[in-house]
């Protein structure tokens, strides 16, 4: 079993210590593992992105173009930039939260959201999409700041990452996660069960997180 | 042993403490900063380690060490090495007795950096052997190779990473803390004939090093890191060879199928080149593709090799046109020049130099999965890096911005996180070259635009390194111009480390702070004014009152660093207040304001807001308070 995922973000938002968990999570089911990592100026509210590589028979620690067998994305814009790196029918797990940057007030282009949306769910498909409904889970969380854990823990669910479940990101949490940020990790990997389910989803909806009532892209109907 | 998931930065660490490591200096620099970081955090008693001044100060304490025995290790980015590089070429001739190792990471792209140089070149240049890694497990194990090579050798010896290696993380082997070597430095021995350079010793120097590395190049030849290799395609002896290095070598390897004919020759000592093992690579082949990042190195190398043994190969790479001639090599950019070479795909259009994968799915989004046919995608917002939200400089470039507004100005940056100043609306950075450089640029201008205000902003560290060479020379030439030190206490940008002037080392010692004030007072300005910069009127009072005094004098803009620092209280914006003019926005560029898109009006994010004030002391309808400045 192998896996080429992608994370993505915008600095700060933690794509360097999702890939270590990720990383670890692998490595706790015994399987080689190797990842590129954007450290540096990039960091500075840049566009960010990690290679993770589980499994044998890899190489180089970058995967191609065309070759991810998942995007993950914590800002939908940067789910967008790193399309080119999917593979075709590969799944793309993103946060509905856009990240607008300073640019786009000061004469840059504008943060387009509802044609980001649509042109992942058109480029993806809608079964290969899921989107993680960033404002519940800060409301069940309590904070902004575990973003990147719930995204890891929807991934896993919907099957993006290969092997690695949730359970062995769990396990990887309390490996490596600090005694203060613990029981917050673990909350976060596990909301998607919350989420996850039907009733309380008021509608049969599962590979969207949250009924979402700020959603202001048409998602279209979900199975 | 034990495995364990290391970045390729701290697996080199790793490897330089397995080696019995006695001594490691530094100055921070992007891809090389973790790997002095990971030896102070691993290190066992006995293990010093320090971060320098700068990189000339860190080569010349490794040295020292290494005269006296030590096993010595210095590590550097690429730019750093030109710091360095004035003892360092002098140590070449001298040589060591401990082994040591100089660490430069090299950056394609460039990522991080101002240059794309490539520090192979540098390593011919200085005569001095050079090991070139593929992955973080190569280069753990290359650091003990290097300083046994060092020690035989007598003079120091480079390990040259680059960004994918250092920040590549991978399931490593390490040894044990039990297990690694101890080396017990005899100490120096006083030999005026051997350490103090002369022209009379350095005519003998030469020549014998000239002989040392036609011998070295010889038994390179069969150093076990130099592999030839062959794809297990159906053709005994192929007609195709693939020369390659460092991480294109996995480049390449992913490229490669079991059916293609080729045979691999990949390079770890570019310097000095193991022509014999070439020589073998190229007998029968027809054409080579030589894969290599930064200078043709390999490449000249097998043109040469070809001609002094008269074969008739032909060798393609960067200077036929086959592989781009600058920037980072990718694993399709690698792909396609292969299936070119091969006969497999289409000619192989080299794109634009710095195809990084970032730059290529900024972009074009539309080639996107591949074989499947997708509409152009959205225009994408643009995410340069920014000044982050509270950022001291911000206010600080702001408050010399508005002081000064009107005036004919010159605005010399230099090397932090502050070179983000140039970004809209700030705009404040007019030129920047490297390490210290803006203060005597500054006065250079001045002496050609005299009626020109000039202004040199230099940081903290920064003006520990190499700028008060430079306040000093212009003091001493009579410039005039404001030198403008942002002191946020830390060296910000490479992730915060100590230096002399926040008072702690990496030894983990409280040591007395050295003075930016007491400095510049010393070297004889008459005006050293320290303000805080997110006081902004007074800010822009003291900018004022300071610009037009005579001669050069200091404004020394003091505020912590807000990554180091937790917010105390963040402020927020009373809607019914604010009337949506966007002062705040299009005047500071805070990552924190966000203007909404209908109404107009701006919001805090309070996730990222610290409670600078400055929005708050700016905002024309007081509508913005709470925020409490550190």
């Amino acid at each position: 079993m192998s896996a080429n995922v992608i994370l993505a973000g915008v600095g700060g938002q933690g794509a360097v210590l999702a890939s270590k968990l990720l990383a670890r999570a692998a490595m706790g089911r015994g399987l080689p593992v190797k990842t590129a990592e954007t450290i540096g100026m990039a960091q500075r509210g840049g566009s960010v992105f990690s290679h993770v590589r589980v499994g044998e028979g890899t190489h180089s620690p970058l995967i191609g173009r065309g070759r991810a067998d998942a995007i993950v994305a914590f800002e939908p814009a940067e789910a967008v930039r790193q399309l080119p790196f999917l593979r075709p029918g590969g799944m793309v797990v993103t946060s509905d939260a856009p990240v607008v940057p300073v640019s786009a007030a000061t004469g840059g282009p504008a943060y387009d959201l509802p044609a980001i949306m649509s042109y992942l769910q058109e480029c993806v498909g809608e079964k290969n999409l899921v989107v993680v409904d960033a404002a519940a889970a800060e409301a069940e969380l309590g904070t902004a700041r575990a973003l990147n854990v719930v995204l890891l823990g929807a991934a896993a669910r919907a099957g993006a990452l290969g092997p690695v479940t949730v359970d062995d990101l769990a396990d990887a949490v309390r490996a490596t996660v600090s005694p203060r940020f613990l029981d917050l990790d673990l909350a976060a990997l596990s909301i998607g069960d919350v989420f996850f389910r039907a009733d309380k989803m008021g509608q049969a909806c599962p590979r969207a997180y949250g009924t979402s009532s700020r959603a202001i892209w048409p998602i279209g109907p979900l199975q | 042993m034990h495995r364990e998931f290391l970045m390729g930065n701290e697996a080199m660490a790793a490897g330089a403490l397995a080696a019995g490591v006695n001594v490691v200096a530094g100055y921070p620099g992007t891809p090389s900063t973790e790997v002095l970081e990971t030896v102070a955090r691993r290190r066992g008693e006995g293990v010093y380690v320090e971060w320098s001044v700068n990189e000339k100060a860190a080569l010349e304490v490794a040295a020292g060490a290494a005269y006296a025995g030590a096993r010595a290790l210095v590590t550097m980015k690429q730019v750093g090495l030109n710091v360095a590089s004035d003892p360092l070429m002098s140590l070449s001739y001298i040589g060591v007795k401990g082994g040591m190792v100089v660490l430069v990471a090299d950056d394609p792209g460039p990522i991080s950096s101002q240059t794309e140089q490539d520090t192979r070149t540098f390593a011919a240049y200085a005569k001095l052997p050079i090991l070139d890694p593929s992955s973080p497990s190569e280069a753990y194990e290359m650091m003990g190779e290097a300083f046994v090579l060092s020690e035989e050798l007598g003079c120091p010896v480079i390990v040259r990473p680059t960004t994918r290696v250092d920040h590549g993380y991978e399931d490593v082997e390490v040894a044990d803390p039990e297990e690694w070597s101890r080396n017990e430095p005899e100490g120096f021995v006083r030999d005026p004939s051997r350490w103090v350079i002369f022209p009379a010793l350095s005519v003998r120097a030469h020549a014998s090093i000239e002989r040392r590395d036609a011998l070295l190049a010889k038994r390179l030849s069969g150093y076990a890191r130099n592999t030839m290799t062959q794809t297990a395609g159906p053709a005994a002896r192929p007609r195709l060879g693939v020369a390659t290095q460092g991480i294109s070598a996995t480049y390449v390897a992913e490229n490669l199928g079991e059916k293609d004919d080729v045979r691999v020759l990949r390079v770890a000592t570019p310097y000095p080149f193991p022509e014999d093992l070439a020589a073998d690579f190229l007998d029968g082949l027809d054409e080579v593709l030589c894969v290599e990042e930064l200078d043709p190195v390999i490449e000249r190398a097998l043109v040469a090799a070809c001609g002094r043994r008269g074969l008739s190969v032909k060798i393609r790479g960067k200077l036929t046109g086959d592989i781009q001639p600058s920037g980072e090599n990718t694993v399709e950019s690698v792909g396609r020049a292969i299936d070119a070479f091969l006969g497999k795909g289409e000619a192989n259009e080299i794109e634009a130099p710095g195809i990084s994968p970032r730059a290529v799915s900024q972009a074009e989004g539309r080639e996107c999965l591949s074989t499947e046919k997708c509409p152009a995608p959205p225009t994408l917002p643009i995410r340069p890096p920014v000044l982050c939200a509270g950022c001291p400089h911000r206010a600080s470039f702001y408050a010399v911005k508005k002081a000064m507004r009107g005036r004919k100005t010159l605005f010399c940056g230099d090397i932090g996180c502050y070179t983000l100043g140039n970004a809209k609306p700030l705009d404040m950075v007019d030129t920047c070259l490297c390490m210290g450089a803006g203060i005597n640029i500054a006065q250079g201008v001045t002496h050609v635009e005299p009626d020109t205000a000039a202004f040199a902003f230099v940081g903290d560290s920064t003006f520990f390194a190499s700028g008060i060479t430079g306040v000093v020379n212009a003091f001493y030439n009579q410039a005039n111009m404001t030198l403008v030190v942002l002191d946020n206490s830390t060296t910000a940008m490479t992730g915060h480390q100590p230096h002399p002037g926040t008072g702690r080392t990496m030894m983990g010692q409280v040591v007395e702070k050295v003075s930016i004030e007491r400095v510049l007072l010393a070297i004889g300005l008459a005006v050293v004014e320290t303000v805080d910069p997110l006081d902004h009127e007074a800010a822009v009072e003291t900018v004022r009152r300071v610009a037009d005094e005579p001669g050069v004098k200091a404004i020394i803009f003091r505020s912590p660093c807000v990554v180091l620092a937790r917010p105390r209280a963040t402020s927020a914006v009373d809607v019914e207040k604010c009337v949506g003019c966007q002062r705040c926005v299009r005047e500071l560029g805070c990552p924190a304001l966000v203007p909404d898109a209908t109404t107009g009006k701006v919001r805090i994010d309070a996730t990222q807001c610290t409670g600078c004030t400055l929005c708050e002391q700016i905002c024309p309808t007081h509508a913005i308070s709470g925020g409490e400045r550190l």
